[in-house]
């Protein structure tokens, strides 16, 4: 696998919820090597913001040679990334990280999947959805009625929805939606917020389904090589040889059981 | 035209480094970077046994620079020795493996551990890393305490070593002195300066260990006095860092008196930026018709 660092033009942006953007970019390298789960990291233009931000890929168009990337306005440079248009260019480095691959591996035709994402983890998951085989039920769960790609995964499988403040679908978080419509599965993978990646690691070992969650944690090299965005593993990690993970290289995404949240 | 510096008798192909612990031992970016190329890889600080850094969030940005706080997380030496060393072997670049402690003992273990290992080059002994509690930067603040340890790890390297000084002092060029006096083949310098950054929506510290070490262009100027002074004070070579990211900035270090330069955290946001430097130090003596490097260490004069 290999890592490309480009300039890309951006072929759209539209913001699609509050503080929410939708961006299209064009690079044929990185479509090509990209897989579900996996980030790129993006640079800002003002030399005073040295850092990459990495953002998750939400879909790769390998015949168009495109990546879009769904993301929030957090700060600076998201806010920087957000007021550019079709035409603009921006540099980007990727695909960076493990995304999905080991659990896609043990997906097939008749597995049943279960998606769990929550707030700006809910991106990632629509590659992932697209890209799995098996029987998809997809929990996505929300702050308010701004139910930002929804659509875009009912081709996919069965969308359960949870709402903060009960406005559309379930009232509160995805393992209320969960247990409410008795969902179970042969597998799950998940992104979201820590708790909520810790409440899904509780009811996929109370339930025994093998878990895939997605972790995040602010990032500098982005390669693996500053020890900046470590997790705690469960076991001696075999290249630090110590209880600590590289997010970056090591993930984003990791078995449930490897991970301590 | 001759690129080659000379430090403490080992001669590298160019005065271009990278800094310890921002290019962990030259794996994760021989993507980026052709290995062969660089005049030096500084590996990331080992210690005598894995040492597990400091919780998460260990990094924030600031202005024009970043504060870290990774608390020198290393797989211990005997992972080093057997992974890391054998994976730069294969590449013709010199190699200087930088040393961290909690006491002189643990210092001394690691560097008895590289007494025979043929591919370490030179030791860079870590004195001044602000985010370890008892070492680190305890050994590196004190003249008295930089003199002796600095005594009792030349007494055991087989390598010649580079003493990496702290920035967090009331005069560096007084730390570098005892270096010299302690038998310090050159000094390196700076290391991060302690800073920190609060969150305050979420009114809390940035990152988990409270304070964390500044780096980046933001630093740079610090780094540039400070080198100059050190050179004025010592005359053992000396290693110039502190938010290097491009070839005019390495320029400026070896004018102020630096015989070589380390590049770190530009190496994050540009990972191949050690090659742009050394290419543009070769087209800077090219436009200034300067022959032999050497020329221009310490060569600064007033206006």
């Amino acid at each position: 696998m290999s890592i490309s660092r480009e300039k890309v033009k951006i072929i759209s942006q539209e913001q699609i919820a509050s503080g929410i953007y939708s961006m299209w970019f064009a690079s044929r390298a990185i479509a090509q090597e990209a897989a579900a789960g996996q980030f790129v990291s993006v640079y800002s233009a003002d030399g005073a913001h040295l850092l990459p931000r990495p953002i998750s890929i939400c879909q790769i168009d390998r015949e168009r040679g495109a990546i879009r990337l769904v993301y929030r306005v957090a700060g600076y440079g998201t806010a920087e990334f957000a007021s550019m248009a079709a035409g603009d260019e921006l540099t980007v480095m990727g695909p960076l990280g493990n995304g999905y691959g080991v659990a896609a591996a043990r997906c097939k035709e008749d597995s049943r999947i279960l998606l769990i994402a929550g707030g700006i983890g809910v991106p990632p998951m629509l590659e992932l959805a697209r890209d799995l085989p098996g029987e998809k039920t997809i929990v996505l769960g929300y702050r308010d009625r701004e139910l930002f790609l929804k659509d875009d995964f009912s081709a996919y499988g069965q969308v359960v929805i949870a709402t903060e403040d009960g406005s559309a679908g379930v009232p509160g978080n995805v393992l209320d939606a969960i247990r409410q419509e008795n969902l179970t599965a042969d597998l799950i993978c998940s992104c979201g917020p820590t708790p909520m990646l810790r409440a899904v690691k509780a009811f996929a070992q109370e339930k025994g389904i093998p878990a895939w969650i997605s972790l995040e944690e602010r990032m500098a090299c982005g390669v693996g090589a500053c020890l900046g965005c470590v997790c705690q593993s469960t076991e001696t990690d075999a290249h630090s040889h110590v209880k600590n993970k590289r997010i970056c290289k090591d993930g984003p995404v990791f078995a449930a059981e490897e991970v301590e949240i | 035209m001759n690129t080659k510096v000379n430090i403490a008798g080992v001669e590298l192909k160019n005065p271009v480094m990278t800094c310890s612990g921002t290019f962990g031992s030259g794996m994760e970016y021989s993507e980026f970077v052709d290995l062969n190329r660089l005049g030096a890889v500084v590996t990331k600080g080992v210690a005598n046994v894995p040492w597990p850094g400091n919780p998460t969030p260990r990094i924030a940005e600031t202005a024009s620079g970043m504060l870290n706080a990774i608390g020198l997380q290393n797989p211990g030496i005997d992972v080093f020795v057997e992974r890391d060393l054998p994976f730069l072997e294969q590449y013709d670049t010199k190699v200087i493996v930088n040393v961290c402690g909690h006491s002189e003992e643990e210092y001394l273990e690691v560097v008895r551990r590289l007494a025979d290992e043929k591919r370490a080059d030179l030791l860079e002994i870590n004195i001044s890393c602000p985010n370890v509690k008892e070492g680190g930067i305890a050994f590196g603040t004190d003249p008295g305490a930089v003199e002796a340890i600095t005594k009792a790890v030349k007494k055991e390297a087989r390598q010649p070593i580079i003493m990496k000084l702290s920035p967090n002092v009331t005069d560096i060029a007084v730390m570098a002195r005892a270096a010299e006096n302690g038998g310090a083949d050159a000094v390196s310098l700076i290391n991060t300066l302690t800073g920190m950054k609060i969150d305050i929506e979420r009114q809390c510290f940035a990152i988990a260990n409270r304070t964390g070490g500044l780096s980046g262009p933001a630093i740079k100027p610090i780094a540039v006095r400070m080198v100059y002074q050190v050179a004025q004070a010592v005359s053992i070579p000396v290693i110039g860092m502190g938010g290097i990211s491009c070839a005019e900035d390495a320029i400026e270090f070896i004018l102020a008196g630096a015989s070589a330069v380390a590049v770190g955290t530009a190496n994050f946001y540009q990972p191949d930026v050690t090659l742009q430097i050394a290419d543009g130090i070769e087209d800077y003596m090219r436009r200034h018709q300067i022959e032999e490097i050497s020329q221009l260490v310490g060569a600064v004069r007033d206006r």
